[in-house]
């Protein structure tokens, strides 16, 4: 590395903030978690992930988490997307592309609303308290 | 692709030993054997403070926290966590009383603890510089040459957040640097105490290895704030792996413009040193300290003048502990004020214990002043090892005292500890079970003041050895009434006649055990009995009559042939002649064969 100047110092902070922040996981409320079955990776839940990863630092979140997990018994809509985040209700995403993936940063963790027509399922309360 | 996953090894000293670099090889390896090199980023960092259950892999954003890791174990974390997403039960951490696997955010050992000083350590790869300056490293330097702080604020920061000295005797920080800021002089210097001579003490050491950037950001800003430009790292050659992360932190931020000339394009210059201390107790002492970087023999001087005044070569020198200075980076940005609403009144802040002895887990801990020792011991510490009952914690080391079972709801800080005979210390935490002898521990920190008396003064010279030998006496069973009362005495011409602290302090355990726990001393006097059953002079072998059936394996296995009986009838030991060996206990079936 060459000596730095003040403003240097200040943008190489900016710049490798977001990568560490993203190994804490305090004050995280948003939680994304992704299908990482055999059938889940085979479908495509990289692409999903990467796709996550890049829209979180475009928008410079710095409070989402995104896990991965085993296979959620949903195989057949794989790649699927676990989503929880506060004031919105826990919801899973069925065939979950790379574009999809941007969708949901922009529209259901920012913009606070449900991409309906990709919702695979939501927790039962939440479609009983729907239907009353 | 972005990377995906983040698996973060230990390399700390403990895990290192035990094979950290191994598995950081092995994961690398098995992560391009899955094609998936560029998704993973794996990071060795400085100590988790989870040392018992070394070494330690972290798996994020997932929080997997596996224990007891070995190389062969790479490849599972690779393709099952981290391509799959599932954990490895067999190396997850498992909750001693539900026995279940825990992710890292639930371990009782992490929960109530805090993290000040160890905010980065087990988090960046401390061999990196870039990673600390992402954690907001060089922000409070910046600041400094900005002129958003000034050695006034800096000093006015200190003041507000009540920062006391981490290396044991809690002097008020802002203090120390502002009488050394105060002081005309051509020449000033700063210098870092990491000589850490307290038996089983090693945060300093981990600070060092797992963030040793905060330390030299720290110091830059002492020499800032008093007009120093030259720097010393006192640290002892036994912490190779401390002394070479301090070395490659130095060279990097050498590189970086951050220390040397005119450092980011200003005016100020630091140069920093290492000066490695061969180990001797004393050298923590900083008088001694500063004449053995002067190459001097490593003797305390009588002290006013304080070094802040009139230090290395005569100059005034900001002399800090480890501990303190890695605090000093987060309170200038995140203020004085932030610091002081954490810890209690009196000892703002948090202080890292290195929790030993006979605890479950025994590790690193960072904890709010004011925490009680019962959360440290049971809820962080997991209790006393194997189910035994809890005896005491000796904490301040060779200079320190014990805490007894009274005193386990007391919020521990500076003050509370020395109110109740203990002292703070630098932070080792000795924890006893019943099955410790109180006058046995008290020999072994007697044992080590003599060794490391560096015999300057008498009264430390020869008391420390009298005690030792009278303490000798005693667990050999040769104890004499009057020799507690001599106890006491040489304890208090030691405190008054001493001329470091080393020989003041040094009769401490003493006097804090004699306090505590008289009882057992008469009993080891007058009965001539350890409960602990660890002196061994006083154990004696006896047979149960009732449970013998005179199968005589005792007696062939007694090394000196002091097992009489007939074969089928009780046997008995002719007590003068064993030598303890317990060959006979170990070999009757029938445990026919009893200590007292
Ligand atoms: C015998 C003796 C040993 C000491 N050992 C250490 C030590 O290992 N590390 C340390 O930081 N301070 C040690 N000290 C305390 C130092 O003299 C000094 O008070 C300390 O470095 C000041 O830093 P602080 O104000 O940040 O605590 C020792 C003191 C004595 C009397
Ligand atoms: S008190 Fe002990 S260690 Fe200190 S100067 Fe005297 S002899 Fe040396
Ligand atoms: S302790 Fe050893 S020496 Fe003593 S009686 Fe048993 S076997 Fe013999
Ligand atoms: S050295 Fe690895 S946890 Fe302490």
């Amino acid at each position: 590395m060459a000596k730095m100047t003040l403003a240097q110092l200040k943008a190489l902070r900016d710049e490798t903030k977001k990568d560490i922040d993203r190994r804490d996981t305090e004050g995280k409320d948003v939680m994304i978690v992704v299908g990482m079955g055999t059938c889940g990776i085979a479908a495509g839940a990289k692409d999903a992930i990467s796709s996550f990863i890049d829209e979180i630092k475009e928008h410079d979140l710095t409070n989402v988490t995104i896990k991965q997990t085993g296979c959620m018994g949903l195989c057949h809509s794989e790649p699927t997307v676990d989503v929880k985040a506060p004031g919105m209700p826990d919801t899973i995403y069925g065939n979950v592309t790379a574009e999809l993936a941007k969708e949901i940063i922009v529209k259901h963790v920012i913009g606070k609303e449900l991409i309906s027509k990709h919702v695979l399922d939501r927790p039962a309360s939440d479609i009983m308290k729907e239907q009353n | 692709m972005a990377v995906k996953n983040f698996v973060l090894v230990c390399g700390g000293t403990a895990c290192e030993s035990t094979k950290g670099d191994e598995i950081f090889k092995a994961l690398l390896k098995s992560a391009t054997k899955h094609g998936i090199k560029d998704d993973v980023q794996i990071i060795k960092t400085g100590c988790f403070g989870f040392c018992e259950k070394g070494p330690i892999v972290k798996v994020l954003p997932e929080e997997e926290f596996y224990v007891e890791v070995t190389p062969e174990d790479a490849e599972d974390i690779i393709a099952e966590t981290v391509v799959k997403g599932r954990t490895v039960e067999r190396l997850a951490y498992k909750d001693a009383s539900t026995k279940g696997s825990v992710s890292s955010e639930k371990i009782k050992f992490y929960q109530k603890q805090y993290r000040v000083v160890l905010r980065n350590c087990g988090l960046i790869n401390p061999e990196d510089i870039n990673e600390y300056i992402a954690r907001d490293g060089y922000l409070a330097l910046e600041k400094c040459l900005t002129g958003e702080l000034t050695p006034d604020s800096v000093i006015e920061h200190l003041k507000v957040s009540g920062l006391r000295g981490r290396g044991g005797a809690g002097f008020p920080t802002w203090l120390k640097w502002n009488f050394s800021k105060n002081v005309t002089a051509d020449q000033k210097y700063v210098v870092c105490n990491a000589d850490e001579g307290d038996p089983g003490a090693y945060m300093d050491r981990s600070t060092c290895e797992g963030d040793p950037h905060s330390i030299i950001e720290a110091m830059a800003i002492a020499g800032f704030t008093c007009g120093a430009d030259t720097g010393y790292i006192y640290i002892r050659a036994e912490y190779p792996l401390a002394i070479e992360r301090l070395n490659i932190a130095i060279e990097q931020a050498k590189e970086a413009g951050l220390l040397g000339d005119n450092i980011l394009g200003s005016d100020f210059s630091f140069n920093l040193e290492i000066r490695l201390g061969a180990g001797a107790f004393v050298c923590g002492e900083e008088t001694a300290l500063l004449a053995s970087i002067e190459g001097k023999r490593g003797m305390p001087i009588p002290k006013p003048p304080f070094p802040a005044v009139k230090g290395l070569w005569g100059k005034p020198s900001i002399i800090n502990n480890v501990e303190t200075f890695a605090n000093i980076p987060v309170i200038l940005t995140k203020g004085g004020a932030w610091f002081k609403s954490i810890g209690t009144a009196g000892s703002p802040g948090t202080k890292v214990f290195a929790l030993t002895g006979q605890i479950e887990n025994s590790g690193l801990v960072e904890v709010p002043m004011g925490t009680t020792l019962r959360d440290i011991v049971f809820d962080i510490g997991g209790g006393i090892k194997n189910g035994r009952k809890f005896k005491a914690v000796q904490t301040g080391g060779p200079s320190g005292g014990v805490i007894t079972e009274q005193f386990l709801d007391t919020p521990i800080d500076f003050d509370t500890l020395t109110s109740i005979g203990s002292m703070m210390g630098s932070g080792g935490m000795i924890v006893m079970s019943e099955d410790d002898c109180i006058v046995d521990v008290t020999k072994f920190y007697l044992e080590f003041c003599v060794e490391e008396s560096c015999g300057k003064c008498s009264p430390c010279r020869i008391g420390t050895k009298k005690m030792h030998e009278i303490l000798e006496k005693i667990t050999s069973g040769k104890g004499e009434m009057d020799d507690i009362q001599k106890l006491k005495d040489i304890g208090k011409a030691m405190k008054t006649a001493s001329l470091c602290g080393l020989g003041q302090t040094a009769a401490n355990p003493v006097l804090s055990t004699l306090k505590y726990f008289e009882d057992e001393y008469l009993e080891h006097i007058q009965d001539g009995k350890c409960r602990a059953g660890s002196c061994k002079d006083l154990m004696q072998y006896k047979v149960v009559t009732e449970k013998c059936i005179g199968c005589t394996v005792c007696a062939r296995k007694c090394p000196v042939n002091c097992i009489e009986g007939e074969r089928k009838a009780p046997h008995f030991i002719v007590q003068e002649k064993c030598v303890k060996c317990g060959a006979c206990y170990e070999a009757c079936k029938f445990d026919a064969i009893t200590i007292s």
